[in-house]
């Protein structure tokens, strides 16, 4: 029985979240739209994207320290490291304004994703 | 040195509070000290491994690696507590008789705490990570030195393990005799807020490509960042901005719990009568 439990635990968890048909690979088809970090600092500090659609974002970051690139209104939260690069998928967007922010430097990382 | 404290503390609030939770239903079994211990311990050091391997982690997967073990980690976090709670409807009768039987701790229930150890180790590992790197990085760079690190650090830990005594706390007036019923609903919804979370990560991956519209978003009422917003979010789960596939990812991982969790009841074996006079 125990057994019989710890496999329909693991079964469970695997299916639960992951329904077949949302699956599909990686990344939105157009080219990845650019954001650089430096001295702590975005560039550009307002990013336009194309709204109603997936877009993914690529994040430079050219210091040597780590950030975090995080927006509670884009649904994202990822750490970048030092002189590296990351990508995130974000939307589909409605019009509007969504501002990001790096947690490790949220005193001058400030930005914002403009959907239009 | 106060931002890096109020960093840290609000990478560690959500594992504080899970600490706190899992005390709270764990409420008088033995041995629950040292294996939240244990869970704490192997998460931190789970975490300064994570946070040295950060960069090649993140680079695996056609640079989904981070979203990927974040959505990994959190599943096999799910998939603790539904054991766990499968496991207690098993055998949470004779835990508790054996409890009335012995007005004490009992030690049979040892063996779902190692799940929710985990669930803690997991907890910790994954903000824990998050503040290796970020304390690391001051030391790196010219922003502070060792004291800011330290104040850092330990003050927002300590912030954190004074939110996971008010949780613990704060569940501890709920009556004994619901306390069990409670806990058991908490753990399910934590359970499927994880669910929603590393449905989240996959989303953030490119992995998820539909489900992806917000449902609602209730961040003018409680940003889910804020300190009640992380407890509601461990207690119930709450997230300000759900998406679809998030809310469909929590339902179905209530549904599967409550399943599991009669399917392990009516198997449990019928309380032992007394065949020893001294129980």
């Amino acid at each position: 029985m125990r057994h019989r439990i710890a496999r329909l635990t693991l079964s469970a968890a695997l299916l639960l979240p992951v329904a077949p048909a949302f699956v599909t690979p990686v990344w939105a088809d157009d080219a990845p739209i650019t954001i650089i970090i430096k001295d702590h600092r975005f560039d550009p500090v307002e990013v336009k994207v194309p709204a109603n659609k997936r877009v993914t974002l690529l994040v430079d970051n050219q210091d040597a320290t780590s950030e975090e690139f995080e927006s509670a209104e884009l649904k994202v939260e990822k750490i970048v490291g030092g002189r590296k690069q990351i990508k995130v998928a974000i939307g589909p967007l409605k019009p509007g304004k969504y501002p990001f922010f790096g947690e490790f430097h949220e005193a001058t990382a400030k930005g914002t994703v403009i959907a239009e | 040195m106060l931002a890096s404290l109020i960093i840290v503390f609000r990478e560690v609030l959500e594992a504080g509070l899970i600490v706190g939770i899992v005390l709270a239903a764990t409420e008088g079994v033995a041995g629950r000290g040292r294996w939240v211990t244990m869970g704490i311990a192997a998460g931190i050091l789970g975490s300064c491994v994570v946070a040295w391997f950060a960069d090649a982690i993140s680079g695996l997967f056609a640079d989904t690696g981070q979203e990927l073990f974040n959505a990994g980690v959190l599943l096999v976090a799910v998939a603790m507590l539904a054991w766990h709670n499968a496991w207690m409807a098993q055998h949470g009768r004779e835990i508790a008789r054996d409890m009335a039987a012995m007005g004490r701790a009992v030690s049979s229930g040892e063996r779902s705490l190692a799940a929710l150890a985990v669930v803690i180790g997991v907890a910790v590992l994954r903000e824990g990570a998050e503040v290796v790197l970020f304390l690391t990085g001051i030391l790196a760079s010219e922003e502070g030195g060792v004291g800011t690190v330290l104040a850092g650090g330990l003050g927002g830990v300590a912030l954190g393990a004074l939110m996971s005594a008010l949780m613990y706390a704060g569940l501890l007036r709920i009556p004994t005799r619901h306390l069990f019923r409670v806990t058991t609903w908490l753990l399910t919804l934590l359970a499927a807020g994880m669910a929603a979370t590393a449905v989240s990560f996959l989303a953030q991956a490119g992995v998820l490509e539909r489900g992806g519209d917000i449902l609602w978003d209730s961040s003018g009422l409680l940003r889910d960042k804020s300190v009640i917003g992380q407890a509601l979010h461990v207690l119930i789960g709450y997230t300000d901005r759900p998406t679809e596939a998030q809310l469909l990812a929590y339902l179905a991982t209530v549904v599967a719990i409550l399943g599991l969790t009669r399917l392990a009841a009516g198997s449990a074996q019928p309380v032992r009568r007394a065949a020893n006079p001294a129980e």
